[in-house]
């Protein structure tokens, strides 16, 4: 008898256990993506860059001291929003290297020269194919690259203060 | 009139085909096409979720589209693209996913569940038949007899009254 009340309790139990999960799921971000390119160097490559067209650049420039890689275009107005926020942080003395990502050369160099340059240098990926190796989606997107020039973090979207103190700051600081 | 009626049928099949993504590609051999073909419409188009390659017009998903078709001009075999696809881009860009021990609930559970299913299902047939065998037919004692009768009686509709409710979709279905 006490076993046939129990198994009454068994439709309630499946409900809490879905509900649970439901909840849960109700808080996850479904655009979340899973970077798979975390804890792997920077993928190889070899491109001018946007300061100097003719100069040839690879993935040695992120060796030796913990960078910023920040993935931007001129058609894309997120970066325009993030712009006046890298610039403050080049001020501060953070090496920021710049990726230009399926972008137009002339109004890319007239975009830095309008809104300052906050970047070391910018790589000129005008067919997207660094991007793809490096897992891009989109820009703007921002990867903390460690010493030995090993990517450590990627935050997608704008950076804002926020994100640097809470998020990348620390994270530089721990790789130092 | 029937001109318009042809001309609206033939746009409405093909509508859905709008939708695809143009590019042009040269390939050497149909098995190519095809593979091409799959691998498209099996990977998912990164910025735009819900979509596939074929499907998406965004300037990642044109990229990829270029480097699928180079890797396949390239001879490089299947695994060899979904694995340069999964590292960068995570298992998440495969709409059917690889069996690891990450997926693997979505790979047998739906058979592991059907399975419980039958076999709770067989457990249960049982279970009632050998009850049924042990308790044997359930013999009424000659008062639950004669009341089984006086109710049989008095819910015995006269023929005459066939119009209880109960007997409403009866005459529905014959009408």
């Amino acid at each position: 008898m006490l076993q046939q009340r129990i198994k009454l309790f068994i439709p309630l139990i499946v409900f809490a256990v879905l509900a649970l999960l439901f909840w849960r799921g109700l808080s996850l971000d479904p655009n979340a993506m899973p970077s798979a390119l975390i804890d792997k160097p920077i993928p190889a490559f070899h491109l001018p860059t946007l300061e100097d067209t003719d100069r040839l650049v690879d993935q040695e420039i992120f060796k030796g001291k913990v960078s910023l890689l920040n993935v931007w275009a001129t058609w894309c107005p997120t970066c325009y929003a993030e712009h006046g926020f890298l610039v403050t942080l080049a001020e501060q003395g953070i090496p920021i290297f710049g990726v230009n990502y399926k972008d137009d050369v002339p109004a890319a160099q007239k975009w830095l020269k309008e809104l300052h340059n906050p970047y070391v240098l910018s790589v000129v990926d005008a067919d997207g194919r660094l991007g793809v190796n490096l897992g891009v989606f989109g820009a703007p997107e921002t990867y903390v690259v460690d010493k030995e020039g090993v990517i450590r973090y990627k935050h997608i979207g704008v950076v804002d203060e926020k994100v640097w103190t809470q998020t990348l700051q620390p994270l530089m600081a721990k790789y130092q | 009139m029937s001109g318009r009626w042809i001309l609206l049928v033939i746009l409405l099949l093909t509508a859905g085909a709008a939708h695809a993504a143009i590019d042009v590609h040269e390939f050497n051999n149909d098995v190519e096409r095809q593979r091409y073909q799959s691998f498209i419409d099996e990977m998912r188009c990164p910025k735009c979720q819900n979509q596939n390659l074929s499907g998406s017009d965004s300037p990642i998903a044109e990229d990829l589209r270029r480097e699928l078709y180079a890797m396949i001009q390239d001879g490089r075999s299947d695994k060899e693209i979904v694995d340069f696809m999964v590292e960068r881009y995570g298992e998440y860009i495969l709409y059917r996913p690889r069996l690891s021990p990450a997926t693997i609930m979505l790979w047998v559970g739906p058979a592991v569940l059907f399975l419980a299913g039958v076999i709770i299902l067989i457990v249960i047939v049982r279970q009632r038949r050998r009850d049924a065998q042990v308790k044997g037919p359930v013999a009424l004692d000659p008062e639950e007899q004669s009341r089984l009768a006086a109710l049989l009686n008095e819910s015995a509709p006269p023929a005459s009254a066939n119009t209880a409710p109960s007997d409403y979709s009866n005459k529905e279905s014959r009408s």
